[in-house]
């Protein structure tokens, strides 16, 4: 949920980082704080277990300028991926503006992206969103992997609605800030034409 | 879907006096009013050196966390929660069901001074709440967007 604040003159949004286990999503996040200015950034916040998987989530406070004297600020937030943490993943859709589905290129993880996909869509509807009336892109992630399925073919198999999409490596940052500007101007749009 | 929650000068300014004075009356470090999806609405008392904007955030998943328990054991939801420290404490409670507000306090004052001041409190925050929504409803559909164009969108993202 958009939250405008007249008096500092902010526009508050929420972003989503979904996607299956181990597919990039706090890697995405690390790499958009590794290469922020530090005064358009707060803290990032990693809630981990002891093997680094994410637990509940990450959080990162993202300043993108100015529009007409109000900043626009984003917070941008992961779910943790492994199947059994759903209700977490519950809590964190909660409010959210816009979505960016992760999915990892790898063959052996198609199935996990289609069953994560499904996970995303049931998730917003019990909550009364529809991932076709968000502003949501889709990220094909790990594409220097040997094993990475055709762009194409992922793109048919998880993107049917041909929301915009983009390859990426988010451990070198190829495709991240692309991404992100994607969703974060549909928000500012979607909230442009006032849902 | 959810409504978006518009803040104006007037009531903001209305939040920041109840907040003022519950730091004053509670004896408390800090006070903070931040909504259930982690940003923050107003904050009063030692706040320098506190990462504000992390601190809501994470009150925000600790209040969903909290709720989703409580509906585990058939509660609608924990109103109230409370933290203690070796130094400083966190009191935690939700206010009309929408916002949270959190008094983290040391020996200088007291977990039953707290709770009875956040009564006091609550109830006038919740009567802000409501002029909030009233406005809101007012004024649907006339936001700050009405004077962003498109091209001022398209220009932020270059």
């Amino acid at each position: 949920m958009s939250f405008i604040n007249y008096s500092s003159r902010e526009i508050n949004c929420k972003i989503v980082y979904y996607g299956p286990g181990l597919c990039g999503k706090t890697t995405n996040l690390q790499y958009i704080y590794a290469k922020t200015n530090p005064d358009a950034k707060g803290k990032m916040i990693s809630l981990e277990t002891e093997t680094e998987r994410t637990l509940f989530f990450d959080f990162l406070p993202l300043s993108l300028g100015e529009i007409r004297g109000f900043k626009t600020r984003f917070h941008l937030y992961t779910v943790p991926g492994q199947v059994f943490y759903d209700a977490s993943r519950k809590l964190i859709l909660k409010g959210v503006d816009g979505v960016v589905f992760v999915a990892d290129s790898q063959v052996e993880r198609l199935d996990a992206n289609i069953e994560s996909l499904e996970n995303l869509r049931e998730n917003l509807e019990e909550q009364g969103y529809d991932l076709d009336k968000l502003p949501y892109v889709v990220q094909y992630n790990k594409r220097d992997l040997p094993t990475a399925v055709d762009a194409g073919y992922l793109r048919e198999a998880l993107n049917p609605t041909r929301v915009p999409d983009f390859e990426a490596v988010a451990t070198t940052g190829m495709g991240v800030f692309d991404t992100l500007k994607a969703v974060a101007k549909q928000v500012l749009i979607e909230l442009k034409r006032g849902r | 879907m959810n409504s978006q929650l518009v803040l104006f000068e007037e009531e903001q300014k209305k939040i920041v006096e109840i907040c003022d004075a519950l730091h004053h009356d509670a004896c408390a470090k800090a006070v903070f009013l931040v909504n259930r999806d982690g940003q923050m609405l107003a904050n009063s008392g030692e706040t320098v050196h506190l990462d504000t904007t992390s601190l809501a955030s994470l009150t925000a998943g600790n209040i969903a966390a909290t709720g989703g328990l409580a509906q585990l054991l058939g509660e609608k939801e924990f109103a109230i929660q409370f933290h203690e420290g070796e130094r400083d404490n966190i009191h935690i409670s939700l206010v009309g069901h929408r916002v949270i507000l959190v008094i983290i306090f040391d020996e200088r004052s007291s977990l039953g001074l707290v709770r009875l001041r956040v009564k006091r409190a609550s109830s006038k925050l919740a009567e802000v709440l409501e002029e909030i929504n009233a406005k809101a409803a007012e004024n649907r559909g006339h936001t700050v967007f009405d004077e962003i164009s498109d091209e001022d969108i398209d220009n932020l993202f270059g």
